[in-house]
């Protein structure tokens, strides 16, 4: 049994049958290719999935495909636009918000998320920020200037 | 890059330089194992056992076979054929369980894997597991090695009832004499309980075997592929020189990457049966059970001293948990701790009994610092109860024992020779960033007002770099190839398998400087056994120590064939190679790295006894470890309400030896102390007694978040060693070495005001508030 869905992820329109039980982690992994977002825990508590959906801040193993339909979703892949860096991109390169990296496109999408919200957080707003994105390497203090340089960035 | 530029003259080692791998990861393209698809992949997925012991009197596979989509289901029996998981430690007298990749007869740890299901995609493969029927004959485990030990215990493994798997004593000096002339003698148990080392990144396989011409290809998440490529190929009977293994994007490792697993040797397996490639993705809740676990410690230990605070002798009675079976290094693991016991302390005198006791659990192996946090623990735990007794500063009983200067190379009571050091100053310089002696004051104050304010600290000494070969399990030498290629541009092609560290730049710093070639015309290379030389891996702080070595050194070799092109192109004997050109001394003409390139692969014309091309190959055995130090200081407040610990302050003054990147450098010092901060306050692998996992997801093992993390202040001493001639000892574990000890030093000595002496980690706000309101009570 399979549904269809129309999705537009990074600016372009996908239809697909899918399984109601499909993920949408895995549909933009296994089906769309977007390997960007990754599956750390399948259980919603590490944030390495995280995408925008209609403009807020998802864990797309925590939604299925197709309670997609119709949705607008951006990825880590589309950040940067015309081969250039988002702000938020350049920001965790510059200060060193990444060892690994398999934490970083959801660690990205969070930011994103945490600026919209508010233009010029303070540590603790970022840290509480990003307390749903477990990053094992970092211990958060390189992630938290970045998120800082992104909002400078941003006001700049 | 379209323009390059092949010679420049900043020095590059030294400078915070972003990092040159960053671009793909952060952009979502950077490939992990499970970004790789092949035409016609199959999933995997493991049925694991729900107990932590028992016979399995059954397996129905028959309604998992029939499932649509599902291409084979294997068992224990179909595996006979497949070897065992490989164990690289030995100890006089050891007992090495075999374990085979798929359980026959009987399973001992929870997660121990039973079945696999081979089919088109994960789901199904997921399916197909929930169709296998076993019927198990349950039986009493045994979770706690204090509990396995004792009379009478479930035997882990029937023939060895007693559930010892070795015992190990080393002495130096003579401790008995030491413990006769003590004044004071401070005993205590101490624990450093079972971690979960969680990378973020889970495992996974892809193998995809090529029966023409007999070639596996194994793309696996780890941190050593070269010993996985040996290990495998042996294990399966298969040719190693067509065996490639690859480790692309690793996300994470700390240490639990670094042995070869069963998922590894079955997916091979699984490959070459089906003939098709095979892709097999740990899910958390198998991380949880089934990777290695780190710690596991129950200490015993006795300090003798004099009066003064002279500490005249260390005695250790170490129960290891070793789990059910053998990973790399699993035994191997607890002699670390007592090679370090001493510290960094001259105590002449130590003596260490080890037993390692098997339980029901997964095996213990090398979770970041690996048998130092644990000797860290212990001796700093241990030094802050005896300056405690002695009614003396911890800092000052600390900086009396401390090996002096002049005593470099220092042999130690356990058989090392400590390479070089300045203790003092890390301390000192922690001291001094805290305001030591106004924090006290404060103290004072703060007890007056019935704050629970706590100082502490830690003097941490670490090994690193492993290591010379004779001492470590599969040889310690590092390896490197570098090339320059015909236009000038170089590629260097390492054998240590980096996934974080950094060492893309790193390594790239020290080209630059060498070859006076700029950073982005070099391409740092790693993690592929058909590209890369073989190499031991990353772990243990000793891919920049060990195998930045190889690099500098083969870097030496080509320089030297660079000077003798130069000094054929430009007709003379007398030429200097720096900053990328060839100068006639005479003449002052010149020729550039590219230019002698172009003529090199030309090679119209060639130096006596030199072949075209610029090409240099490296192995390099180190002849001792290295050994860093620091001190961190930890300012602690107990909330006497809810028994919440806050950090208000966290220096972490580290002695790495020189510095190549700072950025990278004080990234790793976060990512160290954040992982310590986790043992000491929340982390813990919690079995009940039947051996289920009770913090088995992240909601309920406490990892850090981004608000559980204190500010860290971070700084350096610098003593380059001699062991190595870019004066680096190693970063990647000092800072989870250096937490544990200075996060519960400080909440004891917060709470000594309410005649706490000592508390056992993870200081839980429940058990702290426990404690306070009993001792209130």
């Amino acid at each position: 049994m399979t549904e269809s869905i129309t999705v537009n992820i990074n600016g372009t329109t996908y239809s697909h049958d899918v399984e109601p039980r499909l993920l949408l982690i895995h549909y933009l992994r296994e089906v769309v290719g977007l390997t960007g977002p990754h599956i750390g825990c399948e259980t919603s508590l590490c944030g390495a999935c995280t995408v925008e959906l209609n403009g807020k801040a998802v864990k797309s193993c925590a939604v299925f495909a197709i309670q997609c339909d119709g949705a607008k979703i951006l990825t880590i892949e589309g950040m940067a636009a015309n081969g250039k860096l988002h702000k938020i991109q350049e920001a965790f390169w510059n200060e060193h918000g990444l060892q690994c990296g398999f934490c970083t496109p959801g660690m990205i999408m969070i930011t994103k998320q945490i600026l919209e919200r508010n233009a010029n957080p303070s540590e603790q707003e970022i840290r509480h920020g990003l307390d749903g994105n477990l990053c094992r390497c970092t211990g958060y203090q390189h992630i938290v200037n970045a998120v800082r340089a992104a909002a400078k960035a941003a006001g700049a | 890059m379209a323009t390059t530029t092949i010679t420049k003259t900043e020095k590059l080692v030294g400078k915070r330089i972003r990092r040159r791998e960053d671009p793909r990861l952060i952009t979502g393209t950077a490939t992990y194992v499970d970004d790789i698809k092949m035409p016609g992949m199959l999933y995997a997925s493991i049925l694991r056992s729900p107990h932590a012991a028992a016979k399995i009197r059954s397996i129905d596979i028959s309604k998992a076979k029939a499932l649509k989509g599902v291409h084979a289901v294997f068992i224990g029996e179909d595996t006979k054929d497949a070897g065992a998981v490989p164990c690289g430690a030995s100890l006089p007298g050891l007992r090495v369980p075999h374990h085979n990749i798929l359980a026959i007869d009987r399973v001992y740890l929870v997660g121990h894997p039973v079945a696999v299901v081979v089919a088109t995609d994960r789901y199904i493969a997921r399916d197909g597991v929930e169709l296998i029927e076993v019927e198990y004959e349950v039986e009493n485990a045994v979770a706690d090695p204090e509990k396995a030990l004792a009379p009478g215990a479930h035997a882990v493994h029937p023939q060895w009832p007693d559930n010892i798997a070795f015992t190990f004593h080393q002495e130096g000096g003579d401790v008995e004499k030491a413990f006769k002339e003590a004044d004071v003698i401070v005993k205590q148990r101490i624990t450093s309980q079972r971690l979960i080392p969680n990378s973020m990144e889970t495992r996974g396989v892809v193998a995809d075997w090529r029966s023409a011409d007999r070639t596996m290809n194994l793309y696996t998440s780890t941190q050593a592929p070269h010993l996985v490529r040996s290990l495998v190929a042996q294990i399966l009977g298969l040719e190693e020189n067509r065996f490639r293994v690859v480790a692309p994007e690793v996300g994470g490792g700390f240490g639990a990457k670094i042995q070869t697993y069963a998922e590894e040797i079955l997916l091979a397996w699984i490959s070459i049966k089906l003939q098709k490639p095979v892709k097999w993705i740990e899910s958390r809740r198998e991380n949880f059970t089934c990777t290695i676990h780190g710690r596991g410690h129950v200490d015993f230990y006795e300090i003798a001293a004099k009066r003064d605070g002279t500490i005249l002798g260390i005695k250790l009675k170490l129960i290891q948990d070793l789990g059910a079976y053998f990973t790399i290094l699993t035994p191997g693991i607890p002699t670390l701790s007592v090679l370090m016991m001493p510290g960094l302390y001259r105590t002449p005198n130590i003596s260490a009994d080890i037993v390692g006791a098997f339980t029901n659990c997964p095996p213990t192996d090398a979770y970041r610092g690996a048998g130092r946090p644990e000797a860290t623990h212990g001796i700093e735990r241990m030094v802050d109860m005896l300056a405690a007794e002695l009614k003396m500063d911890p800092a000052e009983i600390r900086l009396k024992n401390f090996v002096r200067n002049e005593e470099f190379p220092f042999p130690t009571a356990t058989g090392l020779v400590y390479d070089t050091g300045d203790y003092s100053a890390p301390l000192k310089k922690a001291m001094e960033m805290a305001g030591y002696d106004k924090l006290r004051k404060e103290q004072v104050e703060a007890r007056k007002q019935g704050k629970y304010m706590g100082i502490g600290l830690c003097a941490y000494g670490e090994i690193c770099a492993f290591g010379p070969s004779p001492a470590t399990p599969a040889g310690g030498w590092e390896s490197c190839t570098v090339k320059i290629e015909p236009s000038g541009q170089v590629t260097v092609l390492t054998g240590i398998s980096p996934h974080g560290q950094g060492e893309e730049t790193t390594f790239a710093q020290i080209v630059g400087d060498e070859l006076g070639v700029g950073i982005d015309d070099v391409l740092v290379l790693h993690g592929d056994t058909q590209l890369v030389p073989y190499g031991i891996g990353t772990f243990g702080s000793r891919s920049t120590a060990v195998g930045g070595t190889a690099l500098y050194y083969a870097l030496q070799d080509l320089k030297a064939t660079i000077k003798k092109f130069g000094e054929m192109l430009l007709e003379s004997d007398d030429v200097t190679f720096a900053g990328g050109q060839c100068t006639c001394n005479k003449s002052g003409k010149s020729i550039g790295v590219k230019g002698i390139a172009a003529a090199a692969y030309r090679a119209m014309k060639l130096p006596a006894n030199t072949g075209p091309g610029l090409v240099a190959t490296h192995f390099w055995e180190p002849p001792n470890f290295t050994f860093p130090f620091g001190a961190h200081l930890v300012v602690t407040e107990v909330n006497g309400e809810t028994g919440d610990v806050v950090i208000k302050r966290y220096i972490a003054v580290d002695d790495c030896g020189n510095i190549l990147n700072p950025l990278i450098v004080d990234g790793q010092v976060h990512g160290g102390v954040a992982q310590g901060i986790g043992q000491a306050l929340w982390e813990q692998a919690v079995y009940d007694d039947n051996g289920q996992l009770v913090t088995g997801e992240f909601m309920d093992y406490t990892m850090p978040r981004a608000h559980m993390m204190p500010w860290i202040e971070s700084a350096h001493t610098i003593t380059p060693t001699p062991v190595n001639p870019l004066g680096v000892k190693g970063v990647g574990e000092a800072g989870t070495i250096g937490a544990s000890p200075a996060v519960v030093n400080s909440v004891v000595d917060a709470l000594s005001t309410l005649g706490v002496r000592h508390l056992d980690m993870p200081l839980t706000p429940e058990k702290l508030w426990k404690l306070i309101a009993g001792r209130n009570a």
